[in-house]
């Protein structure tokens, strides 16, 4: 009810916008929750490159919820110029459902249309109590796990995929013995709330749960705004490069007559303030050499698999997080026992 | 000819404009009501039969059912009892401070749910207020059905109360004197003379009560944990459905709690209606 709100309002905002000033033109951005610091920066930095190219003003809205509902929202019809949302999944649904996304649109910008990428670590109280050092300890019987639900979250599939990804190694390909330690490490997880703002909520107020499945740049950020004094960062062993992606509303954008400026927008991403700003903002860049080498040190190595290794999102996605998926049978009364 | 039908439906009354005001209800009925749900019906009508069955005997479904509409009647029937008592306290006594209690009672109508939502689990987390004091006698309340019963019972309040209210304010207390002279005792008089009269109002604000907190969704989802077979509520389950694109397992699932709240309403509609003519109020 809360999204569908902020839905609604987001398209009374776009409806009013695109009726008013003729003389400016207004770019809507929907986004996903965790990219609000980065955008605020990156539209003012845009505008004022706009300015000094074109002679124009361009205004940048936003709109913030979670990855899929954002999705459902430009398919219902929020006039989205660009989309910058958790996954790949959720731009192929707006492709799909309405048209107005071209099919090859991970091929149009660089690095499969992602200008910067995440991945997923540990976040764990002062001191690490419990020991949490790698995925296998989540599925003890005293640790507490606190992440999303990943038929709701995006960036809960990320993690999911993470963990499957460890055991995946681990096990050497051993189906049953991934899917049982996925499992536990499910049942571990006392509260399953349906975004990620929502979990990190839980754990850092709520003071539930031992570890906090969460996005690098999310933890950094908690790290930031709480102190160091209150939590660490622990990263594991493997874990999974999140490639969340950007792509260019063609349908709407053309209506509206902003392809160029939000295609501008989307390629500024790419160039040196761009990817400074996602570097700043704790997003792993692209291209690194463009970033300021003071912000990329923050960032631990760590062996990283893709998407590509599950067969991409297309495979992925309905494998996985569809209707009695595999994270569906995790649950099931059969398997609890 | 049509005149004729017309008439059969005409109940004698002093008042003109029969034919506007039905005409005026039908249209807003069908424009607040009828067309959304239509749509929805329609919506899942793109299914078969079988996936509506398959969906409805998914054993996901049914816990989420089987939470949600338990959850609602504990909590409606909590407050049956306890906004009873409230209303009644409200009505027959005075004391200080009793305006202010009248217009608190309103206010789990104007907090938006979610707000509700984060506070009752603030207040019942295990570091929380009331949580810290549970926890020791190992009760756990936030992130489990329990939660979500306490929330419910928040928003459904107001419900009882204000419906049992203004009956309550109508009845006359010589009613309650005239069964004292004849020998009641206050247990009859309460039983046989009190709540007959009370009867359809409460069981108004009941069927109110039960109807909002079956489709509460704000408020639950901070309370309850939401985990699948255990606390996840049937209107989460919809979200669910919906953030994996399939609208057509979202309303197939919208659809069945539709059907088994309106049997529920009408149930409860008939009782009043039976109880009416056994005790002969009104009509």
């Amino acid at each position: 009810m809360r999204r569908f709100r902020m839905a609604l309002l987001a398209a009374f905002g776009a409806a009013t916008i695109a009726t008013s000033a003729s003389g400016e033109t207004t770019l809507l951005n929907v986004s996903y929750d965790p990219t609000r610091e980065l955008y605020r920066q990156f539209n003012e930095a845009f505008a004022e490159h706009w300015q000094e190219k074109t002679g124009k003003t361009v205004t940048i809205r936003m709109s913030h919820g979670g990855s899929g509902s954002q999705a459902r929202s430009v398919i219902d019809g929020l006039e989205a110029d660009v989309v910058t949302l958790a996954l790949e999944a959720d731009i192929n649904a707006i492709a799909e459902a309405t048209g107005k996304i071209p099919a090859d649109w991970r091929g149009r910008l660089a690095n499969n249309s992602a200008p910067y990428t995440s991945t997923i670590v540990f976040l764990v109280r002062q001191g690490n109590p419990k020991n949490v050092q790698d995925w296998d300890d989540l599925a003890r019987d005293d640790v507490q796990v606190i992440t999303p639900n990943p038929n709701t979250s995006g960036g809960a599939r990320w993690n999911f995929l993470a963990a499957w990804a460890w055991a995946q190694k681990q096990f050497a390909g051993d189906e049953e013995k991934i899917r049982a330690y996925v499992g536990s490490l499910y049942r571990n997880v006392p509260v399953l709330d349906t975004g990620a703002r929502g979990s990190t909520t839980t754990f850092v107020q709520r003071g539930i749960g031992d570890v906090l499945l969460s996005w690098e740049n999310e933890a950094f950020l908690a790290l930031e705004e709480l102190g160091p004094e209150q939590f660490e960062i622990v990263v594991p062993s493997v874990s999974i490069l999140a490639e969340p992606p950007v792509a260019l509303v063609e349908g709407n954008a053309e209506r509206k007559g902003t392809t160029a400026v939000a295609q501008a927008y989307l390629e500024f991403l790419y160039t040196r303030p761009g990817q400074t700003l996602a570097a700043r903002h704790y997003y792993r860049p692209f291209k690194p050499e463009l970033a300021d080498p003071a912000d990329l040190e923050r960032f631990p190595d760590l062996e990283l698999v893709t998407i590509d290794d599950f067969g991409g999102w297309v495979e992925a996605q309905p494998h996985f997080f569809g209707d009695g998926g595999v994270f569906d049978q995790i649950y099931k009364p059969a398997s609890r026992s | 000819m049509s005149d004729a039908i017309f008439m059969r439906f005409r109940q004698p009354s002093v008042l003109p404009g029969f034919g506007l005001t039905l005409g005026f209800t039908l249209a807003y009925l069908s424009g607040i009501v009828l067309i959304p749900l239509a749509a929805l019906i329609l919506k899942s009508a793109g299914l078969g039969w079988a996936d509506i069955w398959r969906i409805a005997t998914d054993a996901r479904t049914l816990a989420a059912l089987r939470l949600s509409f338990g959850a609602s009647f504990i909590a409606a029937s909590i407050n049956a009892v306890f906004g009873l008592l409230l209303a009644w306290v409200l009505v027959r006594y005075s004391f200080p401070g009793r305006r202010l209690v009248d217009a608190m009672i309103d206010l789990p109508f104007a907090l938006p749910t979610a707000v509700a939502g984060i506070a009752l689990t603030a207040l019942y987390a295990p570091n929380g207020w009331i949580g810290q004091l549970l926890a020791p006698l190992g009760l756990k309340v936030a992130y489990t059905p329990i939660g979500i019963v306490i929330a419910l019972t928040f928003i459904s309040l107001p419900f009882i109360v204000r419906t049992v209210e203004p009956v309550l304010r109508d009845l006359d207390r010589e009613i309650e004197e005239a069964a004292a002279t004849l020998g009641a005792s206050r247990g009859q008089t309460l039983l046989r003379v009190l709540l007959p009269s009370l009867m359809p109002a409460i069981l108004t604000g009941y069927a109110l009560a039960l109807a909002r907190s079956i489709g509460e969704y704000g408020s639950v989802i901070f309370i309850a944990g939401n985990i699948p077979y255990v606390s996840e509520i049937a209107p989460l389950l919809i979200v669910i459905r919906l953030e994996e694109f399939n609208y057509a397992g979202a309303t197939a699932i919208a659809a069945l709690m539709l059907a088994i709240s309106f049997t529920m309403l009408l149930v409860i509609n008939l009782i009043q209606t039976w109880n009416r003519r056994r005790f002969g109020h009104g009509s």
